[in-house]
């Protein structure tokens, strides 16, 4: 008998077949995307503790009802007006200038800010009051707490180096920026409150507006001081830790735009505003 | 008499495809292990809300989800509810909750710990505050509100 050849079985159609396994594959999972507006919630407050009161003309009031209406300093306001508000009251000096300095360069300059009158008399003038951070105070600060950390008990030698610390940072911000600049006051914040009635829709459209006007001012002075947005400097410090002159720099943005976005502490039910 | 044939066309092989399926197959293997597949199922329907300034966590393992919404099925009526992992639960469980989760990742990363909070875009505030007390008290600190990327409103600058 004669051997037949073995005959090659054609793969040609195996191909296709685990393509099609593959599009199944794809077509069926979902991918789970988990984006979002990141938050720090305040820590638990004992209740017996008086929380203090910040500075009037230091806090940003925004405040939603259950009608999902917005409240902000004493006025009603339209959502998408809100953006430039935060912004306003971020980069307002306190004396009625709508701007700010770093040196004598001014950034934040063209913006329409209107000078409102709210309902509790506050005006734009009243907004919080930034205060000057001047290379020749904060060397002197360095020189001050370095005697400091020397002579101190060994016990409390950290806590001193944390405060020459945030000194030496404030001086790598100043050489950074190319000037001296202006801080906002410690207790400045935007403050939001919500009714037990908002929905959480407006919940999050508040929150993403007052996030967007932090997020924006940052870009634009990134782009400016370094060239490139403040989102990517944070996308480029998350791959490397290690790296020092970045941080530098978002320390440096941070300075001057620090994020103090607070939810008040829920109120008791009954007590609405309008 | 020449060395050279001219015209003569040799026919051209064709190519062999027979690593192609193993190609396909790497392919396949490869999002399959990529992919992470959902554990739980949703028992709660969630719209989530759009927004523009949204971040994304790297590090999956290190979120606990949190969903609030009304029940798929409406036996349990259409008022919203809080469902973890994957029964309905009330927020004073929420604590007891949290305290486990964290038993689940390593000591280290303890603190590291993110709530993503996916919340039905029509659900009242009550009931998200009453959850947001409550991980304050457990001291899950770290809170994501879950939302769709949409673009930045007035971007004219």
């Amino acid at each position: 008998m004669a051997r037949r050849e073995l005959q090659e079985i054609n793969a040609g159609s195996m191909a296709d077949i685990a393509f099609l396994l593959l599009i199944f594959w794809l077509v069926t999972t979902t991918i789970e995307s988990d984006m979002g507006i990141k938050r720090q919630l305040p820590p638990p407050v004992p209740p017996d503790i008086d929380v203090p009161q910040a500075k009037e003309q230091n806090v940003f009031n925004v405040k939603v009802n259950f009608l999902d209406m917005l409240l902000v300093e004493g006025q009603p306001l339209d959502i998408q007006e809100l953006k430039n508000k935060a912004k306003s009251f971020l980069i307002a000096t306190g004396d009625g200038v709508m701007t700010h300095q770093i040196g004598t360069e001014e950034i934040g300059k063209n913006r329409d800010v209107i000078l409102f009158t709210g309902a509790n008399g506050k005006t734009n003038a009243a907004f919080p009051e930034r205060e000057w951070v001047r290379k020749s105070d904060v060397k002197m600060k360095i020189a001050e707490y370095e005697q400091i950390v020397l002579i101190a008990e060994e016990k409390n030698k950290d806590a001193f180096r944390k405060v020459l610390k945030s000194w030496q940072e404030k001086l790598t911000t100043i050489n950074l920026l190319g000037g001296d600049y202006k801080q906002l006051p410690a207790s400045a914040l935007i403050s939001m409150q919500n009714d037990n009635n908002t929905t959480y829709n407006t919940y999050l459209q508040v929150q993403n507006e007052l996030q967007s006007a932090v997020n924006e001012l940052r870009d634009e002075l990134a782009l400016s001081k370094f060239g490139v947005s403040y989102r990517e400097l944070e996308e480029v410090y998350g791959k490397n830790k290690q790296d020092k002159t970045t941080l530098e720099k978002i320390t440096a943005v941070r300075a001057l735009y620090p994020q103090r976005i607070s939810e008040a502490e829920p109120r008791d039910a009954g007590a609405t505003y309008y | 008499m020449s060395k050279f044939k001219k015209g003569g066309k040799r026919p051209t092989g064709s190519i062999s495809t027979a690593s192609l399926p193993d190609i396909v197959f790497m392919l396949l293997f490869f999002f399959m292990v990529a992919t992470v597949l959902r554990t739980e199922d949703e028992k709660v329907q969630v719209t989530r809300p759009e927004a523009s300034e949204l971040y994304k966590i790297e590090k999956k393992h290190l979120i606990r989800y949190i969903n609030i919404g009304t029940p798929m099925d409406k036996r349990y009526g259409s008022e919203p509810v809080i469902q973890l992992n994957d029964q309905f639960s009330q927020a004073v469980e929420v604590q007891d909750w949290i305290l486990k989760e964290r038993q689940t990742l390593s000591e280290s990363e303890q603190s590291k710990m993110w709530v993503s909070l996916k919340v039905d875009q029509e659900t009242k505030m009550g009931i998200v505050t009453s959850v947001k007390q409550e991980l304050r008290q457990a001291s899950a600190l770290k809170v994501l509100y879950s939302a769709t990327s949409r673009a930045r409103t007035g971007t004219e600058e």
